[in-house]
């Protein structure tokens, strides 16, 4: 949050979806930061609880929702609980990802059901509350949604199949919702934020030197430069690359 | 007429009963099917929808003697507090006419909802089904057990249940419906992009739409109760533009009729943005101020629904409508066919246009 100066979306209301770990949580601090009210989604109440908190902890408004946004039940729920707590919602994160069993398996060793899972999580359940989101939005004329992508989607990472599979899939959903959403007024960017230190790489890349990632904080903060309209020069439905630099030395997790 | 049981095989698909009270007589009905709704508007005129979503507004439970109870919410009073109508044993496979009555619960009685809890409050005089409710939970953990215990409001006419997704219009944002508006249920956004590009703006505002029938008569002569609704300024500036250049209001659903009219009464005729309350009725002899057509669900001649219709058609048209709807096998209710009432509606171009099947 320090890193935030401007409270630039002030009276703005966030939806992150996988907000309790990773690059989840440190959106939530920063769009908190600046000045939004923020609902957090996340499957497990307790480490969802923590972050909750954790904002609030920081001066920002915080709710949380224990939801699996693959569960087909969930985006109509999840979609009005949100809006209850902070009103309609003005920016979705699509954050949320299945990583599959670990350590990575190769494609000839990969379960389908795996696959199925990530595509479940990472594609679907995206596309559903984004469903449930969009309608709103258009009709009020303004709105941003955020697909968080890896760069798993376009290069051939040995054992990343399922889950590039998936992000590519977010990917090409993410031109199309571009190109139909031109003239609503409700952008859509997917957004490759970089190998990042959090728990997810480390469950992926377990021996990764460490300083050699980059802080998902400072990830954050480049996300909501991007969607508070600092870089209007991007347009919707694009992919945005977003590489911050290796932390250094010395990080804590 | 019929009720619809099931959902239609395209939401934006079903049968539309133009109405058109400026049309010359015998030319004042036509029917054709949702799909040709950006032909009957025109250029410069106003779509009003209600945004609100639909809640699981129906919790099943019982009493601290055991006695099972249903309580369907109907307003919010504030935080944890609601206004509930409450129902005996059974479900949604009996009609809510034929449902024995609920126990009666005196104020302080404890009721539970599988894991939410809560506290009857006070009870106006309308009727002893009707209470408020205290919940023991709020913010964050209310909304989390409500959308986990409830159950949107479900109907006996309907050949299944009805799960939370299916009570939703497209542009549903706050949860503020105790049951669906469902007269937008037809409008996709290839319907709504395509007012558009024909130059037909649209505009929301959120209106607490209440329960329609409870199926207990002293309760039902009182319904609707008041409403709070939310008109936003884009939306009173919309309405005034295109009053100010001659575009015709057009509501969807009476829920929209009532916050818009609703408003304006309680401001000198004038829809001013903000937040509100109105128990406004429209009845045959009621003079719109500010609504010139209505999308609205197929409702039969006798229903209250269909009535309000009075205000803004002629008696004979209205007549000549309800009976090509008997005729013709109009489905009614949630998931039914749907009508509109529109001065101008079916002037030349309009019926070219859908004629041409463009």
């Amino acid at each position: 949050m320090a890193h935030q100066t401007q409270r630039v979306l002030q009276g703005q209301s966030a939806l992150v979806t996988g907000g309790s770990q990773g690059l989840g949580r440190a959106l939530a601090k920063a769009l908190a930061g600046a000045g939004a009210r923020v609902v957090l989604v996340a499957r497990h109440p307790e480490p969802l609880a923590t972050a909750v908190a954790e904002v609030r902890a920081a001066g920002g408004e915080a709710h949380g929702i224990a939801a699996d946004v693959a569960d087909q039940e969930a985006a109509t729920a999840l979609a009005g609980q949100a809006a209850a707590l902070v009103g309609p919602i003005d920016l979705l994160v699509n954050n949320a990802s299945a990583l599959g069993p670990v350590p990575l398996r190769l494609l000839l060793d990969t379960d389908c059901e795996d696959l199925e899972r990530a595509l479940a999580v990472n594609v679907v359940g995206a596309f559903r509350l984004t469903k449930a989101i969009a309608g709103p939005m258009v009709l009020r004329g303004s709105g941003t949604i955020v697909n968080v992508t890896s760069d798993a989607a376009t290069l051939a990472y040995e054992r990343w199949g399922a889950y590039g599979a998936s992000k590519a899939a977010l990917e090409q959903l993410g031109r199309v919702w571009g190109a139909e959403l031109a003239g609503t007024g409700v952008r859509l960017f997917t957004v490759d934020p970089g190998e990042m230190d959090t728990r997810m790489h480390a469950d992926a890349i377990p021996d990764a030197d460490r300083a050699e990632l980059s802080d998902p904080a400072r990830v954050a903060d480049r996300i909501v430069a991007l969607v508070a309209g600092a870089d209007a020069g991007t347009a919707s439905g694009a992919r945005v690359t977003i590489r911050v630099g290796p932390q250094g030395a010395g990080a804590v997790r | 007429m019929r009720p619809a049981r099931t959902y239609p095989d395209r939401r934006d698909d079903v049968r539309l009963l133009v109405i058109d009270p400026a049309a010359p007589a015998e030319g004042g009905l036509m029917e054709t099917r949702t799909p040709a709704l950006p032909h009957l508007l025109a250029p410069g005129d106003l779509l009003v929808v209600n945004d609100a979503a639909t809640l699981p507004a129906s919790l099943r439970g019982s009493d601290d003697a055991g006695r099972p109870l249903e309580a369907r919410l109907v307003a919010a009073r504030g935080g944890p507090r609601f206004a509930a109508v409450l129902f005996g044993a059974g479900d949604w496979h009996t009609r809510t006419e034929d449902r024995p009555a609920p126990p009666n619960v005196a104020a302080g009685t404890r009721l539970r909802f599988g894991a939410l809890g809560a506290t009857v409050g006070r009870q106006p005089a309308v009727s002893p089904r009707l209470v408020e409710l205290r919940f023991d939970l709020e913010g964050d953990a209310l909304w989390a057990a409500l959308y986990r215990e409830g159950r949107p409001v479900q109907y006996a006419h309907l050949a299944h249940d009805l799960p939370l997704w299916a009570v939703q219009t497209v542009y549903a944002a706050r949860p503020w419906a105790f049951e669906m508006p469902s007269a937008g249920r037809p409008l996709s956004w290839e319907i709504l992009l395509a007012l558009r590009r024909r130059g037909v703006r649209w505009a929301q505002l959120t209106h607490a739409a209440g329960l329609s029938a409870t199926g207990d008569p002293t309760l039902d002569a009182a319904l609707p109760l008041a409403e709070a609704f939310e008109i936003p300024a884009a939306t009173a500036r919309a309405v005034a533009e295109t009053r100010g250049r001659g575009g015709r209001i057009v509501a969807v659903g009476t829920t929209v009729v009532r916050a818009l009219e609703g408003a304006a009464a309680q401001n000198g005729g004038v829809v001013r943005a903000g937040r509100g309350e109105t128990d406004l009725r429209i009845t045959p002899a009621f003079r719109p101020r500010i609504v010139d057509g209505v999308l609205s669900g197929a409702h039969a001649a006798h229903e209250s629904h269909f009535q309000l219709l009075a205000a803004f058609a002629g008696a004979d048209l209205l007549a000549a409508a309800a009976a090509h709807a008997e005729r013709a096998g109009f489905l009614t209710h949630e998931l039914g066919d749907s009508m509109l009432v529109l001065p101008g509606a079916l002037a030349a171009r309009a019926m070219a246009a859908i004629e041409a099947g463009t």
